[in-house]
């Protein structure tokens, strides 16, 4: 652990894993729906079921959802908020099985129709955990720049995704690859030193069989 | 790189021939890759929002539960009366660690250091003896530095989780992490500034995290006025020159240890201790309605 994630982050309290944690989780789903999102099933599982209400647990997610980070005043009201940009939530709880006890399972839908459902973990002191994407499992905090590419399970994707990298000198920290079945569906996990361009993004997003791009770089600029 | 031992700390800072502050930012901002102006922006920036924390709180505020809120206000006002024991300086770090404590429970926005539940133990001691001294944001932002990077070794060898230590390892960290930070501040060397942290972690060990209702309230929020008082105990004992018996890096494998063999009902779980007694499962169970 750094010494930031020792001293801070700024938060809306009460707790740095119950609502910090949950206000990003709620935020990087956002991101990695990539569109403003108009319905929203939150489940809560363990310890995120048992005390998230007093803890705020629904609230913070719900302001991530809109777009707000940890340290936003306005997390208390959220549920107010949401109504008020059309944002249907539902909250339950889920039992889930081998997970982190702060774990939520969220389903949202975009205001142009898209679908995704996102489990994730709060691990404490703030940080978080993506676990799975659309039931794909990963592991991925939104720390660094990170880039997610779902594409058909085939030979060369790896290899493009990088080369591009390599050649805007965008240096891997890590990298994961999941995927369904065998030459089924599959998703890439980079988590890069330095931000994305524009450019590698677009490109990516244009080749044949990958389906879908998200680029995530929460701490940067917007 | 990160250091996983004071000793380390210490080590380095002397052969490097540096002041610990400047040898914890530097050995972070190499490790990110960050340059030394961002830190100390980003720490200044942490201790901005400590002293907006401070001036945000609201009396009349109350938590989830209703069951804490009021009680900075109330030790202000006692204070004003001049009957406190413990005198003025006593008086703002008990009044001020109650309001950071309560405004964290109530949704506001604070600091986590290192834990949202103990968020009120640096502030506490820090804003009350800048405002008293005279000590300029910039010194404080220095003896940040120095906070944060004991609590780096206490994360690296124990942890700073009540879930997987207990209290020890929140309100005990963080009076740890004020104790040197305090030393530093009062310009003791560095070994003071071990001897601080390593006091005020051993004062507080074994302390357990039983949070009525599992909630960030009680006794959350009255543990950091322990914290504090703790800190500035330990801080005066390490200038007086007095030293810890137990070296720093064998107390913080001593909390560990005491973690470990901590039963789960005393680890966040809300199952034991206070949250177990009549008065707390009554409280847990007007909650759930």
């Amino acid at each position: 652990m750094g010494i930031f994630d020792i001293m801070g982050p700024v938060m809306v309290g009460p707790s740095s894993s119950h609502t910090a944690g949950a206000a990003r989780i709620g935020y990087l789903t956002r991101k990695l729906l990539g569109e403003k999102p108009v319905r929203a099933e939150l489940l809560l599982h363990g310890s995120f079921a048992a005390t998230g209400r007093g803890h705020g647990t629904d609230r913070a997610l719900v302001a991530g959802l809109l777009g707000m980070k940890p340290d936003d005043e306005r997390i208390p009201f959220s549920f107010e908020l949401a109504e008020k940009e059309s944002l249907s939530v539902k909250v339950g709880t889920v039992v889930l099985r081998n997970v982190h006890p702060n774990t939520v399972l969220l389903r949202v839908q975009g205001a142009g129709g898209r679908k995704l459902e996102v489990e994730a973990s709060s691990l404490g002191g703030g940080r978080i955990k993506i676990c799975r994407l659309d039931g794909i499992e990963t592991n991925f905090s939104g720390d660094c720049p990170t880039l997610v590419v779902h594409n058909m399970d085939q030979p060369g994707h790896v290899a493009e995704v990088t080369g591009l990298l390599a050649r805007y000198k965008v240096n891997i920290a890590t990298m994961q690859l999941y995927r369904d079945v065998r030459g089924g569906y599959a998703v890439m996990v980079l988590e890069c030193d330095q931000p994305i361009p524009a450019a590698p993004l677009e490109s990516l997003s244009k080749t044949e069989g990958i389906l879908k791009i998200t680029y995530l770089n929460v701490d940067g600029a917007e | 790189m990160a250091f996983s031992s004071v000793a380390g700390l210490l080590n380095t800072a002397k052969a490097k021939n540096l002041p610990l502050w400047e040898t914890i930012l530097e050995d972070d901002r190499q490790g990110r890759g960050t340059s030394r102006e961002s830190s100390l922006k980003q720490m200044a920036a942490l201790w901005g929002a400590m002293k907006s924390a401070s001036k945000n709180y609201s009396p009349g505020a109350r938590s989830a539960s209703g069951l804490v809120g009021g009680d900075g206000a109330k030790m202000q006002a006692f204070a004003k009366s001049g009957a406190s024991i413990g005198g003025p300086f006593f008086d703002r770090v008990a009044a001020e660690a109650l309001r950071m404590g309560e405004s964290n429970a109530c949704m506001k926005r604070i600091v986590a250091a290192p834990t949202a539940g103990s968020c009120g133990v640096l502030p506490a001691v820090l804003i009350p003896l800048a405002e008293r001294d005279g000590i300029g944001d910039e010194a404080v932002v220095r003896a940040l530095f120095v906070a944060a990077g004991f609590g780096q070794v206490i994360a690296a060898r124990a942890s700073i989780s009540g879930a997987e230590d207990g209290c020890q390892a929140e309100i005990g960290a963080a009076s740890a992490m004020a104790a040197a930070a305090l030393v530093s501040l009062k310009k003791g060397a560095p070994e003071m500034c071990a001897n601080a942290c390593a006091m005020a972690l051993m004062n507080l060990l074994g302390l357990v995290c039983d949070p009525v209702a599992g909630l960030v309230e009680i006794p959350c929020v009255k543990r950091n006025v322990v914290g504090a008082a703790n800190a500035v105990g330990c801080a005066d004992m390490a200038l007086a020159g007095i030293g810890s018996r137990i070296p720093p890096d064998e107390v913080i494998d001593a909390m560990r240890s005491v973690g470990d063999m901590l039963p789960c009902a005393l680890r966040e779980t809300g199952q034991g201790g206070l949250a177990a007694t009549p008065s707390g499962i009554a409280a847990a169970g007007k909650l759930r309605k």
